[in-house]
């Protein structure tokens, strides 16, 4: 039993809190009632005296980190947080050293032979929620800050941060419990409380509450694609110029080259930045190996590709004239966001095909409103003009002010979907003259799911779903 | 004195609603039972109003009925008036109310009680408990200190007992008060008792003083009902019981009157406010909000210029009616004045005046889930006592810790309601687990899963739970599940037939005001459009056997509320997953440190039996719940790594 509740919360835990990179500077996180003895053991001052006990809270402190042997293995710095005042509301210390993977890992290793034990994913910041030092959605704010690939995502985490759902989501719920309130006592104590024309009203405000609600759901698709980036795949009849783009596109723009496969569920082979838009294109490899996806992997699976992707860029070599292989591409994305691109894939060739292609490339299916882009991608012209497009497509051109909140977690998008979906269906048991008993079913619901948001309600596993998605060290 | 003991099984201390239904189930379940009563004439006395059920509490008596209690049966025989109340909302807060004739409600009572087998009246004050400490290791793990072993009457007489069940409504210390008079009495000036409330303190169980009040008596004589409206009652009328042949209920009824208050009226309780015990700072006890009496009415809502009178009977026995809806504590003179002022009792002779009553009750936080005394084992109650207001809410409690403390003599398994099964179990978790401030009344607004907590299925919900602990007879079950095969019979055939879209339908459609159909549509279909219902749609369902009026109910409101039927059920799915994480009885919430200080304290004071209890507590919120899931998860986990 003991070592059940030491497992809970007496243990001193530590993790590499900094990226697991070569990089300049790298800080190891020690949270727990032992950090400065543990931390005591394997430091000396530059007079090579073991002082850290009487480290003073929220001081840096300049050393060495020396092994069992005496020998030093890194130089560092040593800050103390004490608990209370601290991120996990425990002692905590950050020893920041030089960020090599092998010093970090001797230092960690050191801890762990002192009596430290390797923190799971998030459980810093679980023990921070522990602590009642954050709630629930705050914690999340720290997860989306953690995985944030720009500085939209940071932006929108941060503001959720400091609560800006919170508010929004609170105000909702409290709306929605005095019209419940208010239906309850009109049923318990009909001669103080009147429900004539009630229902016009409360028909109203569920009206005015779900248009509220939808808005923050416009911001999630819109905050998912800047904080997730889109997901691009290129296609093109061979030799159209689909590796010219992909050069263009990442050249221009210095690549992000990832090696995330696996961590979501499409492989994502290349993020290309592009200002506040990030690029996650799909397939490059049959782009790159064999200059056609189509002919790599099959109309069927290219088909599956497209219908996975949030954006086609159809790329189409201008110099030469359009074929049955270009309308069965095109059959493709029809009917997905497509932008395509005219490219004079020929520095000398004639233009054979002009702006106004889409009624012909598209003739087998419904008229369709693509943006077209030329480009000439050999003196990286057009590119500009590309991203605009894009933008244009996926943010309505607009940069949208910073205050704004925006939804870009997928658990508040679940949620407020379905408090939209509630509130439908108060308003369907108004329209069905339902009595007014009728209307608390869902506005339970409603209230509930919105609850489970800002963490006022309790999912039976929420926390443990939450904390499980964080990174080691956070 | 010679020391004369008795043995018995349980020891019932007394007998209004909750004595008596807390006495019929030990002793129906073959448990030698002992009620005791301060006056074996007032069994099953009604003090304050004379009517049983209303909004949510009829709820209450369906519940008792179906789980094999009296109270649902004794008012079927003995109601003046019989009302279904709330028909214009929706079918979860239908209530049934009933007019009781108060004499022939306490005989009818006291009949049953004394034909019952096991079960033996004693007329004495229990003054003390008997009980002890207990060295049971099992028991202590449990959290219980101490053991019943009896109780002790005034003359000294013991009564050894396994299960001793407290049921003293307002009786304990109690005192009434008009303004500045008052007695040292219970209700209706029958005797108090003075003595347990000390014994209950050595128990180490903690008091408090609550208080209730009832309106004036009035002699019918002196009323002028031409200046009021006449309230009837229904016809026909639907029986309380499940087992009352509704042909046995089928007589004329006695009407009610209404009025209303006035200006004038609270321009008198306003004027004399400062003479109110309440106001004036003589009562401490905490009255309760939700059955107001008139000068809290005229004071909470300054905006109303009337309220509601209603002038009841009190029974065929006696001229009096009862004066609901103002209840009151102010002196005598000021009720005169105020009482004439309403239409209708401008001459009217008050034959017993309006007071409020003083007593003292346990803080309900005390009690297991069963209704049992945390440290004590075997010392349950139920009732007033119990911090609640209302005979339906004291009968449901007295049924189910009688049935509890059975279960416990037994060793059966307890009876449990959670809040998603029945009002009875919203009554009992609130009383458990919510601090109460004040009288504890039972509103429908309390029941969260009410559409599918209606009165018309109690049976459904309960019958199952009455037979499995011995209180509903193999037969009366096995009647309840072939009313469950005709519902769902019922209404799968009715899913399945489908009418087509032709002439002779469309003429039916138009000739009902409904739209006509698209294409062929079943007759679920049709029963769900709100111009149409079961009965309308005979004609064009030839294939329809003939049913029962209760399983045509049943089948009705099945197919017409569905969606909100199943939306509401994976609400109660989503409350089960919460219950059903259990909290061990030994916990040390000193181990869960990172539990803020007021939520560990709430836990410690509450011990709730799951995590869900846990949720309801006041000052647990949910990070401290979700605290206590992780805390209890790896203490889960930890049990199995060292396996």
């Amino acid at each position: 039993m003991s070592s059940v509740l030491n497992n809970f919360n007496d243990d001193t835990i530590c993790a590499i809190a900094t990226a697991m990179s070569d990089a300049g500077i790298g800080i190891i996180r020690v949270s727990g009632k032992e950090a400065l003895t543990i931390c005591d053991k394997i430091y000396v001052s530059p007079k090579k005296e073991h002082t850290l006990l009487t480290h003073k809270p929220n001081t840096i402190k300049y050393g060495y980190i020396c092994n069992d042997q005496g020998d030093i293995v890194d130089e560092v710095m040593i800050s103390f947080m004490k608990g209370p005042h601290s991120y996990t509301r425990e002692d905590v210390i950050e020893i920041n050293s030089h960020g090599g993977m092998l010093v970090m890992n001797e230092i960690l290793s050191l801890l762990l032979a002192k009596g430290c034990r390797l923190a799971e994913p998030g459980e810093f910041t679980k023990r921070a929620f522990l602590s009642g030092r954050i709630d629930l959605t705050k914690a999340e704010a720290v997860m989306d800050i953690i995985g944030a690939q720009n500085k939209f995502a940071l932006d929108s985490s941060r503001a959720q941060l400091q609560g800006s759902i919170y508010k929004e989501v609170k105000a909702l719920r409290e709306d929605i419990l005095y019209q419940m309130a208010y239906i309850e006592s009109a049923i318990d104590d009909p001669e103080s409380y009147d429900l004539t024309g009630y229902s016009d009203k409360l028909k109203e405000k569920v009206t005015a509450m779900s248009e509220k609600i939808r808005k923050l759901l416009k911001t999630a698709d819109e905050g998912k694609i800047r904080k997730d980036g889109i997901k691009t795949v290129i296609i093109g009849k061979p030799n159209a110029g689909k590796s010219s783009l992909l050069n263009a596109l990442s050249g221009n723009e210095r690549a992000i080259v990832t090696d995330i496969a696996g961590t979501t569920r499409d492989v994502i082979e290349e993020t290309v930045r592009l200002d506040d838009i990030i690029l996650n294109l799909i397939d490059t490899a049959g782009i790159r190996d064999t200059e056609d996806l189509i002919e790599k992997i099959g109309v069927d699976k290219a088909k599956e590709k497209v219908e996975e992707a949030d954006l086609c860029l159809y790329i189409i070599d201008s110099t030469s004239e359009i074929d049955e292989e270009d309308k069965q591409i095109s059959s493709l994305c029809a009917d997905k966001k497509t932008i395509v691109i005219l490219n004079k894939n020929d520095l000398t060739g004639d233009i054979k095909i002009s702006k106004d292609i889409l009624p012909m490339l598209f003739s087998g299916s419904e008229p369709v409103d693509f943006p077209v882009i030329t480009t000439s991608l050999l003196n990286g012209e057009g590119i500009e003009e590309l991203k605009r497009a894009i933008t244009e497509l996926f943010l309505g051109g607009e940069i949208a002010p910073k205050q704004e909140i925006y939804i870009t977690n997928l658990r508040h998008k679940e949620l407020l979907s379905k408090t939209v979906e509630s509130l439908a269906l108060v308003i369907d048991s108004i329209e069905k003259d339902l009595s007014e008993d009728f209307y608390t079913v869902d506005l339970t619901n409603a209230y509930v799911y919105l609850g489970e948001i800002i963490g006022e309600e309790i999912g039976d596993d929420l926390a443990e779903e939450i904390f499980s998605k964080f990174c080691m060290g956070k | 004195m010679i020391e004369v003991r008795e043995k018995i099984d349980v020891a019932i201390i007394g007998a209004g609603h909750a004595g008596c239904e807390a006495a019929l189930a030990c002793a129906r379940l073959g448990l030698e039972t002992v009620m005791f009563t301060m006056s074996a004439d007032n069994i099953a006395f009604m003090p304050c109003n004379p009517h049983i059920g209303g909004s949510s509490k009829g709820h209450l008596v369906r519940e008792i009925d179906a789980l094999g209690g009296e109270m649902g049966k004794n008012i079927d025989k003995t109601f003046l008036q019989s009302k279904m109340l709330n028909t214009s909302k929706g079918p979860a807060v239908h209530s049934l109310r009933c007019q009781a004739d108060k004499m022939e409600y306490s005989k009818a009572m006291r009949k049953v009680l004394e034909e019952q087998e096991h079960l033996y009246i004693k007329q004495a004050e229990v003054t003390e408990l008997l009980f002890e400490d207990t060295d049971d290791e099992d028991l202590k793990k449990e959290g219980y200190t101490k053991v019943i072993t009896g109780v002790k009457i005034f003359s000294g007489i013991i009564y050894e007992a396994k299960a001793v069940i407290i049921c003293t409504g307002t009786y304990l210390k109690s005192r009434c008060l008009t303004g500045e008079a008052i007695t040292y009495s219970g209700p209706n000036g029958l005797l108090p008792s003075n003595y347990l409330s000390d014994s209950l303190i050595k128990a180490g169980i903690e008091l408090r003083r609550f208080k209730t009040g009832t309106p004036a008596r009035m002699d019918g004589n002196s009323i002028d009902y031409s200046k009021m409206s006449e309230q009837f009652g229904d016809t026909p009328v639907i029986p309380f019981s499940f087992d009352t042949d509704p042909a046995d209920v089928q007589r004329p009824q006695v009407s009610c009157y209404l009025t209303y208050t006035n200006e004038k009226t609270h321009e008198i309780i306003r004027k004399n406010i400062d003479r109110s015990p309440i106001y004036a700072g003589i009562i401490e006890g905490v009255g309760p909000r939700y059955c107001p009496s008139i000068e809290d009415k005229v004071v909470k809502f300054p905006d109303h210029d009337r309220h509601h009178v209603f002038v009841e009977p009190e029974g065929t026995y006696t001229n009096e009616v009862y004066i609901d809806g103002m209840s009151s504590s102010l002196p005598e003179d000021v009720q005169i004045a105020m009482y004439r002022t309403v239409p209708g009792l401008e001459n009217c002779k008050i034959v017993k005046s309006a007071y409020a009553i003083e007593y003292d009750c346990l803080c309900p936080g005390q009690l297991h889930p069963t209704l049992e005394i945390k440290n004590v084992r075997g010392l349950f109650s139920a009732g007033q006592v119990n911090g609640s207001s209302g005979y339906e809410e004291a009968a449901a409690q007295g049924l189910y810790a009688g049935i509890n403390a059975s279960m416990q003599i037994l060793g059966k398994e307890y009876l449990t309601i959670d809040r998603s099964e029945g009002y009875i179990g919203v009554l009992v978790d609130d009383l458990v687990t919510k601090e109460n401030f004040e009288p504890y009344r039972m509103m429908t607004s309390r029941a969260e899963y009410r559409l599918l907590l209606r009165q018309d299925n109690a049976d459904i919900r309960l019958r199952g739970k009455g037979h499995e602990v011995g209180l509903i007879s193999d037969e009366k079950y096995e009647k309840l599940l072939k009313k469950e095969e005709m519902i769902n019979a019922e209404v799968k055939r009715l899913k399945e037939t489908t009418v087509g879209a032709n002439a002779r339908i469309q003429e039916f459609m138009e000739k009902c005001g409904s739209s006509s159909l698209k294409t062929a549509t079943s007759l679920a279909e049709l029963i769900c459009r709100p111009e149409l219902n079961y009965d309308l749609i005979a004609e064009i369902d030839p294939d329809r056997k003939e049913l029962p009026a209760d399983v045509i109910e049943q089948v009705e409101i099945t197919i017409r509320y569905e969606g909100y039927i199943e939306r509401q059920q994976r609400q109660v799915d989503q409350f089960r997953k919460l219950e059903k994480k259990l909290i061990p009885a030994d916990i040390n919430y000193d181990d869960v440190s990172s539990l803020r200080l007021e939520a560990r304290q709430k836990l410690e004071k509450f011990r709730p039996t799951n995590i869900g209890q846990a949720s309801r507590i006041g000052g647990v919120n949910p990070a401290d719940v979700s605290v206590l899931i992780i805390y209890l998860d790896s203490l889960h986990r930890g049990t199995e790594n060292d396996k």
